[in-house]
């Protein structure tokens, strides 16, 4: 009954997001401000409807109703109640309704805003929005309803359906499946929000160029009014890869925290985009260039959010998945086509309004070295897309399935992602408009001499591995260069207003937000880097059968078996299977116990292997029970990495949370410090 | 990167041949895509295709008369039943036994031909699960997944019945669960 | 200048690239093979059953017995290069981490990279020729208002108090 509440309350909205279309359009060329104000509230709409959707979907989740076909998929009776709870996108059917959830959120937030300025473009944000949002809530309502229930037939049938059919009986399972072991670690557990936040909020910007394309107001206002949205949407994105990757790093019992998997990539995608929009964008607004390039940028970054979602759950890539028969496939498809090839005929069609105001004057000046940036992301982009798409295009023309794994991508991206590094060091001197290989090489002489010292002691002390040294070298001229930027600055100020040098550090930040975050941005990719660097070129591992008491040995530490336990919990139906081992360093002193676990999960018949990890800023232990022998207590599998340097990698992504804050904290009223700046606010202003 | 192609001199839009490159690139993406999307959506090889020929190459100890390499158009004229299992495959355990005694109660007809094609597995385990379940029809390895790959598998097991024309008559997904059942697909394509 | 930087760039990208193709691992093996030995070769194969997951790591059936036929051929003394022949010929090229023909693999992202090299310097060229029809081209690279007026500010301020 309250399924079919929920169900009816999911229609309704759909038929609002579909209203809200054709309500801004009607509005839009009958001139009916009324009509274009209708459908603004009817988007307002949406997101009370969803949350009242999801609140029913909530209910039934904790509350057992295995009638319901999602219910039974994702939940047990086991399970504690907040993990009912997050089972919501634990699923096909549910994490569609969160992304559309998610959705609703933002595109009613934006038109919570005052339009005063921009009357012209919001009928069309509206109709992007309500077009994507209906995208998504039509796939809930028509192909993939989370309220469909389990109805039996007379010859025993059992098959999920929205409407009662006719000699039927509804049928509830006494227990429901469970949730993926999987998908119950915390990691999992907020990933998905923050991978689908940083992907919905993407639209947001999509859809005020798509204004600004439709109406020819194609001037700087769309990026003015969105970059914020941008970084935002970056920092969800970011963040939701990286947790990816803790989790996987805490989970999935491989060592590592990112696989070169075509999921990953997909969620890879959109961020290279991203970033390269980011830096782009400062371009149009400082010089009143690249106005076609960020158009494309936000047209790809939308729809390689899109592709992301369909890459993920089409099956286009795996044969395994059980939805490959799914009809969301195609929709998918037919809706990236559709968006795809109206973008760019709006964005051929308005080419000739988009044209540069400035032109270029230095192959050094800032924004040049901006477009080796985005050259370089967009190249990282077609490896990625390349390695994706390119077993399928084997399997269509030769017939033959390849697997594109870890060497293709990291030999083909890693010489970008050094010389990504190098811009990093560079590009930060650079001024705009212009700048001679003399006013840089002043400005860079200092940082390099750092940075060639600080090589050398590693060469001397850590190791002689080139690419290693040709790695922390960049890092280090990066950080160099990063923090004499923001010494001269500060030193700057201080001389000039008379704070002490810590005052200056913070008034400097505070003043010039977009600037200094950026620099802690890239402060944090270099922490980030000598972790991946530590991992990728240093980690070893062994795997060895031992007795208890006997011990393992790597890289100077000894890992000492101590015992081993296995009991279940009988309530959450688990099996836990426990070892103790010991850790010492290479001179014998103790540093510490370890419990790699082995947990069996009943309902779903899944083990999952959970590392014990000893973690430092030298390097991290970490020990997995591979196998064990409940009779014989000789033969007790483990197997042991030592990643040196691994958390500098957590450690820079805490970082750049803060820098990307920083860059993106709301100023107080954006528009009256714009009309205060008079004249020059199409230039440039403090804020920036 | 597209800017280049729009310099500050008085030329208007996009040039033809730049829009022409532009949506053959576009279209030709979406291509592929729609290509591949179509290949995954697509089930099993359906009933009434005719099947190509292949090559299964059989384990020792399970040729087909002496020969250590089987065709399938070699059984022109009898009914080829094609089983894909393997050995690390809890539910083809299920229906072994029952595949090997309709395999001895045909056999003697001379009609039908049982092939157990194994499915990315290694030779040793095969080799004990053939034993364990006393399987005597012919067996081999389904080397590089060529004949999964064509027959488009879902998993394992499935079976797939081809009658004496060489076209695909009936399609098994998953074990059979008697030998009943196996016997109401054959006795049709056999009184035929 | 410019010219000499994306020839270096590209000429860096090409050189990583092969340098990457060539640094193939020899292998050794010893009489009873250790578990690290297995899993150095089961690292660079994937099994079919579980897709993209590296064999090394994959916990199902199937991939641990094709671990212990990993064991066995090095026990009668394959070389890895062995190995991995015979698990392309029973199983097909999917099982290696990489496809086969690194020269289809590794052309278009080449490609595309040198593309975008071109067609950036060409964007430059333009951007760069001073064009009399502009009023644009008032601005030139000694005029100064263009630069970004913070560096100017706090240069300034640093020639004061020097």
């Amino acid at each position: 009954m309250i399924a079919d509440f929920g169900y009816g309350v999911l229609l309704v909205t759909f038929l609002v997001t579909v209203y809200s279309v054709f309500a801004a359009i009607y509005g839009e060329f009958k001139k009916k401000p009324a009509m274009v104000e209708s459908a603004r509230r009817a988007m307002l709409l949406t997101w009370p409807l969803l949350t009242l959707t999801a609140g029913i979907l909530i209910y039934l989740l904790i509350n057992n109703h295995f009638e319901v076909q999602f219910v039974y998929e994702v939940t047990s009776r086991s399970m504690p109640t907040y993990l009912k709870v997050t089972a919501w996108w634990g699923g096909q059917a549910g994490s569609l309704l969160f992304w559309s959830w998610l959705m609703s959120a933002f595109a009613s937030l934006v038109t919570l805003r005052k339009w005063d300025r921009d009357r012209e473009f919001l009928p069309w944000v509206i109709v992007v929005a309500s077009v994507t949002m209906a995208f998504f809530i039509g796939m809930n309502v028509f192909f993939e309803n989370p309220f469909a229930k389990l109805y039996q037939s007379f010859d025993g049938q059992i098959a999920p359906h929205t409407f009662q059919p006719a000699n039927s009986i509804l049928f509830t399972p006494r227990d429901g499946q469970g949730l993926n072991p999987l998908l119950r670690h915390p990691g999992m557990v907020i990933h998905p929000p923050m991978l689908y936040l940083g992907f919905v909020s993407f639209v947001i910007p999509y859809a005020f160029a798509l204004a600004a394309l439709i109406t020819g107001r194609t001037d700087d206002r769309w990026i003015r009014l969105t970059r914020r949205w941008a970084l935002w949407a970056w920092l969800f994105l970011s963040a939701g890869l990286v947790l990816g990757g803790r989790w996987a790093y805490d989970v999935l019992g491989w060592g590592g925290y990112w696989g070169w998997d075509p999921v990953e990539i997909a969620a890879f995608m959109p961020w290279l985009t991203g970033t390269a929009f980011l830096h782009s964008v400062m371009i149009q607004e400082k010089r009143g260039m690249l106005k076609h390039w960020n158009m494309l940028l936000v047209i790809l970054t939308y729809d390689l959010v899109i592709f992301g979602t369909f890459l993920t759950r089409s099956g286009v890539l795996s044969s395994v998945h059980a939805f490959a028969q799914s009809a969301i496939g195609p929709l998918f498809f037919a809706f990236i086509g559709l968006t795809l090839i109206t973008s760019v005929a709006l964005l051929i069609y308005r080419w000739d309004s988009l044209k540069s105001e400035t032109k270029m004057t230095s192959m050094l000046s800032r924004e040049a070295l901006f477009l080796l940036n985005n050259l370089l992301f967009m190249s990282i982009l077609v490896v990625c897309f390349w390695g994706v798409i390119y077993p399928l295009i084997s399997e269509l023309f030769t017939g033959q399935k390849v697997t594109v794994g870890p060497p293709f991508y990291e030999r083909a991206t890693s010489p970008l992602f050094a010389t990504l590094m190098l811009l990093m060091g560079i590009a930060p001197l650079s001024a705009w408009g212009h700048s001679t290989v003399k006013t840089l090489g002043r400005a860079i002489w200092k940082p390099t001499v750092g940075a060639v010292i600080i090589t050398a002691v590693l060469y001397a002390t850590y190791t002689q591995n080139i690419i290693a040294l040709i790695g922390f070298f960049l890092v280090a001229l990066v950080i160099l260069v990063t923090l004499y930027e923001y010494w001269r600055g500060a030193y700057a100020r201080q001389r000039s207003q008379d704070e002490n040098i810590l005052a200056s550090f913070w008034n400097l930040t505070g003043r010039n937000r977009r600037r200094y975050g950026g620099y802690i941005i890239h402060l944090s990719m270099m922490l980030m880097a000598i972790g991946i660097l530590g991992i990728e070129i240093f980690q070893v591992e062994t795997q060895g059968t031992i007795a208890v008491g006997d011990s393992l040995q790597l890289s100077g530490y000894t890992i000492k078996y101590k015992e081993v336990a296995s009991w279940d919990d009988r309530p959450s139906g688990v099996n836990y299977t426990r070892a103790v081992v010991e850790v010492y360093d290479k001179d014998g002193k103790y540093l510490g116990n370890l419990n790699p676990r082995k947990d069996y999960y009943y309902d779903s018949q899944q083990p999952m292997t959970i590392p014990g990890q000893l973690a430092s800023l030298k390097d991290e232990v970490y020990v997995l029970l591979i196998d064990w022998e409940p009779i014989s207590p000789v033969g007790t599998t483990f197997k042991v990495f030592v990643n040196p340097l691994v958390n500098w990698l957590w450690l820079g992504s805490l970082l750049f949370l803060v820098g990307v804050i920083i860059a993106a904290w709301p100023d107080k009223d954006p528009e009256r410090v714009a009309v205060r700046a008079g004249k020059r606010a199409h230039q440039t202003s403090a804020a920036d | 990167m597209t800017e280049s192609t729009s310099p500050a001199t008085q030329r208007r839009g996009v040039p033809l041949w730049a829009q022409i490159i532009i949506w053959v690139f576009l279209v030709g993406l979406l291509a592929i895509v729609a290509l591949g999307l179509n290949r995954a959506q697509q089930g099993t090889v359906q009933p009434g295709h005719k099947i190509d020929n292949f090559t299964l190459p059989l384990f020792s100890g399970y040729e087909y008369e002496g020969k250590s390499e089987v065709h399938l158009d070699d059984f022109r004229g009898k009914i080829v039943v094609i089983n894909f299992w393997a050995s690390w495959c809890k539910p083809c355990e299920q229906e072994a036994a029952e595949l090997q005694e309709a395999w001895e109660q045909y056999e003697p007809t001379g009609e039908v031909v049982f092939l157990g094609v194994d499915y990315v597995d290694t030779e040793p385990e095969a080799r004990v699960y053939l034993k364990k379940f006393g399987i005597t029809y012919s067996n081999g390895p389904d080397l590089a997944t060529r004949i999964s790959q064509y027959f488009r598998i879902k998993g394992v097991p499935e079976t797939y019945f081809v009658d004496r024309e060489g076209v695909l008559q009936y399609v098994q997904v998953g074990p059979f669960s008697s030998i009943q059942q196996i016997k109401d697909i054959l006795d049709p394509m056999l009184a035929e | 200048m410019k010219k000499t930087l994306f020839t270096t760039l590209a000429v860096l990208f090409l050189a990583f690239v092969l340098a990457g193709l060539a640094a193939d691992s020899v292998s050794a093996q010893g009489p009873t093979p250790t578990d690290d030995e297995v899993n150095r070769i089961a690292k660079q194969l994937y099994c079919p059953v579980c897709e993209s997951t590296p064999l090394d790591v994959c916990p199902t059936e199937a991939c641990r017995q094709w671990r212990d036929l990993i064991r066995q051929m090095l026990s009668e003394g394959k070389s890895e290069a062995e190995i991995k022949q015979y698990f392309v010929e029973q199983y097909g090229v999917r099982v290696l981490n990489e496809p086969p023909n690194r020269f289809v693999s590794y052309v278009v992202p080449v490609v595309a990279f040198l593309v975008g090299v071109f067609v950036l310097f060409r964007g430059f060229q333009m951007w760069m020729k001073p064009s009399i029809t502009e009023a644009g081209a008032a601005e030139s690279e000694a005029d100064p208002i263009h630069q970004d007026e913070y560096i100017q500010k706090m240069e300034e301020e640093l020639k004061k108090r020097k």
